[in-house]
């Protein structure tokens, strides 16, 4: 999923204290997973910020509302009876999410509510790990399943660095060195010759190098 | 043992103070309550384990908020005793008016008085400090 | 082996000599003065000078420069490039540079990360990894082509190195990674400080059931340390640093104004024990901060004058 974190309070009345109704704005699925902009995070928020405006004098409509999904456009669609109640909108979901829905109402202040972070995976409640960049071309096959570009803070393709020590990253102990889990992985598959084989220079035409991307299905295309 | 504590406090039972989320001890201060605080069963005598932790955890959640608002994280507190320590319910009690009296009236009241006390329900005791409690087992 | 390039290193190793190679950190400024003097301090003590490449991700001088004022003083530089702070087109557009000035030695290195140096907020690159810049160091120069496949007017002549660490962990694969660098171009390598002898002995011997110490130089690294204090800060600081216990009891038995000495004795006596170590075809002695004691150690271990290759 995709993992988000909370924006500061502070920075989010930053960019609404001269709006004087506004939407906030969740939506019901990688957010609401890692518990930064879900239906009860909307809540919070919005009372927050009702609190805040109160206790300043200023009296304000703060609406709430979650989606099922922003980065769909069916979902959006809901919001256009009542989008025209609001001066603003503070979106929860990933950038994704504030992007399409900005899109969609392109008159409306989309901000957003959350710090959109990385695609990931819950390691346990409250602590999520990045697997993924999407770098375009998976190279899991030849790294015992485990992703040098996303994991290693150097993304080597023939690690590791000299830097590991002890299984762990040389940036920050608490960090797993990536290749010392590919190493790990490939001797429990019994694949250790692999490691000897020079992984040539990547083609990062596929990945944020190469520009914006879309992925286009004719055979799902309507 | 008939004990007295402050008749500004509300008691809303909780199957478990586990239950107590940050949007209802918020929605208690939005609505006009002066505080709120979480009673729950001593740390590691919950009975569905980590109850009352986790409660604890979305006090200190609650805290944090509503300092960065501006409203006072001091208003919401947790305690932990167990069901036979009434002198102990009493004292945290007292403990919590007296904080109420001290922070003075939540400003969701002082700036809208009319419509937050509507909300709140309960005029009586605008004066004397009014504060919402939350009690588990 | 025949010489594959005009590398003055190269010709001392391919002659049977024991190499001695050192480095100087470039200046935090543009005053050349800085890189001149450390040079001129070790120059006849050494075959070859490495000038390294934003060092632990602090912004300095560039390497190149610094490579290209050894070079107008009829120095041997050797030119450390990371891969933290380009892609294929500068790394590539830099060897030409540096090729241009006639600079024949390079040292392959993925670099620090950037979160150690004075720019933590900055991106990295690692378009490419240390493995990688080995390969296309050696294309360019063998094969005479960019790696687009243009052709290359006048390609680079680099003797090609890489850095090897005998003491990272997975120790395991420590000799597999070797393989694997050797495999990817590198024709010579300079080692990480060693302190930790019977560990290094053990690589080596390792090294050599697998054939490997005849398809490369290997450069012993020396650090000679100056304080107690210094040894235990490489010991639980440095990551993959190996220092044994007896390195920081022996500094700390000696008193506060003798510790340097003891330092430089424990560096001396290292050498004297490497040069045993089949497979050791030379010293990269890098005395941080410290090159005026370069040509002591030198003298000392037996490796001076340095020979005369023309």
């Amino acid at each position: 999923m995709i993992v988000a974190d909370k924006k500061p309070i502070e920075e989010i009345i930053e960019y609404i204290k001269d709006k004087e109704r506004i939407l906030i704005l969740g939506c019901n699925e990688c957010v609401t997973v890692c518990e930064a902009g879900g239906k009860k995070e909307v809540g919070i928020l919005a009372s927050a910020l009702r609190m805040y405006f109160v206790n300043q004098g200023q009296e304000k409509k703060i609406g709430e509302m979650t989606l099922e999904r922003q980065c769909d456009h069916e979902y959006l669609d809901e919001l256009r009876e009542i989008i025209d109640d609001y001066d603003a909108v503070v979106s929860l979901a990933c950038g994704v999410g504030v992007q399409f829905t900005a899109e969609q109402y392109h008159t409306m202040p989309v901000y957003p509510g959350v710090n959109t972070c990385f695609m990931g995976a819950t390691e346990r409640r409250g602590v999520w790990t990045e697997r993924c960049q999407g770098c375009g071309q998976c190279v899991l096959a030849h790294t015992g399943g485990i992703c040098p570009v996303s994991r290693c803070a150097k993304r080597l393709f023939n690690g590791p660095c000299g830097g590991a020590t002890r299984g762990h990253c040389e940036i920050n102990k608490e960090l797993d060195c990536a290749w010392q889990l590919i190493i790990d992985r490939l001797k429990a598959l019994g694949r250790m010759e692999d490691y000897e084989t020079l992984i040539p220079l990547k083609d990062w035409s596929t990945d944020r190098a190469g520009g914006p991307r879309k992925v286009v299905r004719e055979d799902v295309q309507e | 043992m008939r004990l007295k504590y402050p008749s500004s406090i509300r008691i809303i039972r909780v199957p478990c103070t586990g239950k107590v989320d940050v949007q209802h001890l918020l929605r208690a201060i939005e609505k006009g309550a002066d505080g709120a605080y979480v009673v729950g069963c001593m740390e590691g005598d919950c009975y569905f384990n980590k109850g009352n932790f986790r409660a604890r955890k979305r006090v200190m959640q609650a805290r944090q908020i509503l300092d960065a608002i501006g409203v006072g994280g001091q208003r919401v507190e947790m305690y932990n005793l167990s069901s036979a320590e009434a002198p102990q319910f009493v004292k945290y009690a007292k403990e919590m008016h007296e904080r109420i009296l001290e922070l003075g009236p939540n400003p969701m009241r002082t700036v809208k008085p009319e419509e937050i006390a509507l909300a709140a329900g309960n005029t009586d005791n605008a004066e004397t400090g009014h504060s919402a409690k939350v009690m588990g087992c | 082996m025949s010489e594959k390039t005009p590398s003055r290193l190269e010709k001392v190793l391919r002659a049977g000599h024991l190499a001695v190679t050192s480095e100087c950190g470039p200046p935090r400024g543009s005053d050349p003065a800085a890189i001149k003097e450390k040079a001129e301090l070790i120059k006849d003590y050494v075959d070859a000078i490495n000038i390294t490449d934003n060092q632990t991700s602090m912004t300095r001088m560039c390497s190149l420069a610094s490579c290209i004022h050894l070079k107008l003083m009829g120095l041997e530089p050797v030119l450390q490039m990371v891969t933290r702070d380009r892609n294929r087109i500068a790394i590539q557009s830099d060897i030409l540079g540096a090729a241009s000035f006639d600079i024949h030695n390079m040292l392959c290195l993925s670099g620090d990360h950037q979160s150690f140096g004075d720019c933590a907020q900055g991106q990295n690159v690692h378009d490419v990894d240390s493995m990688q810049l080995l390969q296309t160091v050696r294309f360019m120069r063998d094969e005479g082509k960019f790696l687009g496949g243009d052709e290359i007017k006048r390609p680079p002549k680099m003797f090609v190195g890489a850095a090897a660490n005998p003491f990272a962990d997975p120790f395991e694969i420590r000799v597999p990674r070797l393989a694997k660098k050797i495999a990817a171009g590198a024709e010579f390598i300079q080692t990480q400080c060693i302190y930790n002898l019977e560990k290094f002995e053990e690589w080596m011997k390792m090294a050599g059931e697998r054939g490997l110490l005849d398809k490369v130089f290997i450069l012993a690294g020396v650090t000679p340390m100056k304080s107690a204090g210094m040894a235990k800060y490489m010991k639980n600081r440095v990551p993959g640093m190996d220092v044994p216990d007896e390195v920081v009891k022996r500094l700390a038995a000696a008193p506060k104004e003798e510790q340097a000495r003891v330092g430089i004795d424990m560096c001396v006596e290292s050498i004297q024990r490497l040069k045993e170590v089949p497979g050791v075809k030379g010293f990269h002695v890098m005395a941080i901060e410290w090159e005026e004691k370069v040509p002591e150690i030198v003298e000392r271990a037996g490796l001076y004058p340095r020979p005369d290759v023309g």
